[in-house]
């Protein structure tokens, strides 16, 4: 009896991230590599898994550490521990897949300073135990995910006519090429957030009748 | 990269290789506090200093770490340096310009989580400057980041006059807004590689 709203709380928790308080189009963080890395769709899939993972680790150590960590330097030791992970991470992709190593650069040692994780640390992590902070950054990460698949993957098509690099619209398609340089970036984020921005309007209009 | 002059490196990472509108480094203070222009100019010039500070910090550090062997402790080790040298430029300037201090305000410790600080540190290892093209970099992302963020500002208040829909309030139109600087910044491409 006790276990049903704790397994109804955990999965709106998994919710909360994925939809009702996405990071990319409803909270608008971490934006820097949102934008840097998306211009094709697998680009995009590896940074949010890799960020992902990142926040989930992190999170879930901090959550852990949550009563031995003082106040006073409590920013400091998370940034120590995410940055931790991301040197983790790091190595790992340089040894699973070279190519996206190199496509994103240095942006995977950026995560360290993505707001998403540090937020969700000092906002979640470090006032709940550790299922529970795994749960929210588990949603959060795959919110994270979702928005950098619905940027790359718009840019890619527009930008190149591909797809995780399949040809889709055959030899006659002329490439939309501001679509994949830095201006297409802001773009296709402002586009998203106008839809997600719209939508909640039509929401409120609709209860408000 | 080797032949870069001091200049063109400069010249580029203002204009052309601009860090917010064509690296997207610092996009979370360019949006947020891009409201209006007495805010955007001081919060440039601290980003500004900072980053010389960081770029300094992080060109000796990695000297230090790549002669002990231990390039793996590079991220955690430069993130640790900015943090301290902000802390350390926030007491500074608290001692000998309380004026200063006061009008930068918050934005003096929410640098330390400003990706295109760590951004100044990185990417200036990754491309193996020497130190005076350190300085030129981290100079010239420092204005780079002043420019976009101080144009930003002016745009946007001219844009708090003008009638809107409704949806387009916040940061989509801004983002809209980046987009078009950016299309307007690109056509600096050229400039600075020429011979």
């Amino acid at each position: 009896m006790s276990s049903q709203p704790l397994q109804a709380s955990n999965m709106e928790q998994l919710l909360e991230g994925i939809w009702k308080q996405n990071p990319v189009f409803v909270m608008a963080l971490g934006m820097c590599p949102a934008l840097a890395v998306t211009v094709s769709a697998f680009n995009a899939l590896g940074m949010g898994l890799a960020t992902t993972f990142v926040l989930i680790c992190s999170c879930t150590l901090i959550s852990m550490l949550r009563r031995f960590i003082p106040r006073e330097v409590r920013i400091a030791t998370y940034i120590v521990i995410i940055a931790t992970f991301v040197t983790l991470v790091d190595y790992l992709i340089q040894a699973v897949s070279l190519a996206l190593y190199e496509a994103l650069g240095a942006f995977i040692q950026l995560i360290v300073v993505n707001c998403i994780i540090l937020g969700r640390a000092e906002a979640h992590a470090a006032k709940n135990p550790p299922f529970s902070a795994m749960v929210n950054a588990l949603g959060m990460g795959i919110g994270f995910t979702i928005g950098l698949f619905a940027l790359g993957s718009v840019r890619e098509i527009l930008g190149a006519g591909k797809l995780f690099g399949i040809s889709l619209f055959g030899d006659q398609f002329q490439p939309w090429v501001v679509m994949v340089l830095p201006p297409g970036g802001f773009f296709v984020l402002g586009l998203w957030l106008l839809f997600f921005a719209w939508l909640a309007k039509r929401k409120e209009a609709q209860h408000g009748a | 990269m080797e032949h870069e002059t001091l200049g063109q490196i400069f010249i580029i990472t203002v204009l052309s290789s601009n860090f917010v509108l064509a690296m997207f480094l610092g996009l979370c203070p360019f949006l947020g506090v891009s409201g209006k222009l007495e805010t955007a100019v001081p919060m440039g010039i601290a980003t500004s200093f900072v980053m010389l500070v960081a770029s300094l910090c992080s060109y000796a550090l990695n000297q230090l770490l790549t002669h002990f062997d231990l390039e793996f402790l590079r991220l955690i080790a430069y993130i640790a340096v900015i943090a301290s040298a902000v802390q350390l430029v926030e007491m500074v300037m608290k001692k000998f310009s309380p004026a200063l201090f006061r009008a930068l305000g918050i934005y003096l410790p929410l640098i330390t989580t400003n990706c295109a600080v760590l951004g100044v540190a990185l990417f200036q290892t990754a491309r193996g400057y020497d130190l005076g093209q350190a300085v030129a970099f981290s100079l010239g992302g420092g204005v780079g980041f002043s420019l976009a963020l101080i144009l930003m500002a002016g745009v946007r208040e001219r844009l708090n006059l003008s009638n809107l829909p409704g949806v387009m309030h916040g940061t989509a139109l801004s983002l809209m807004l980046a987009g078009l600087l950016s299309l307007a910044f690109m056509g600096f491409g050229g400039i600075g590689v020429a011979r």
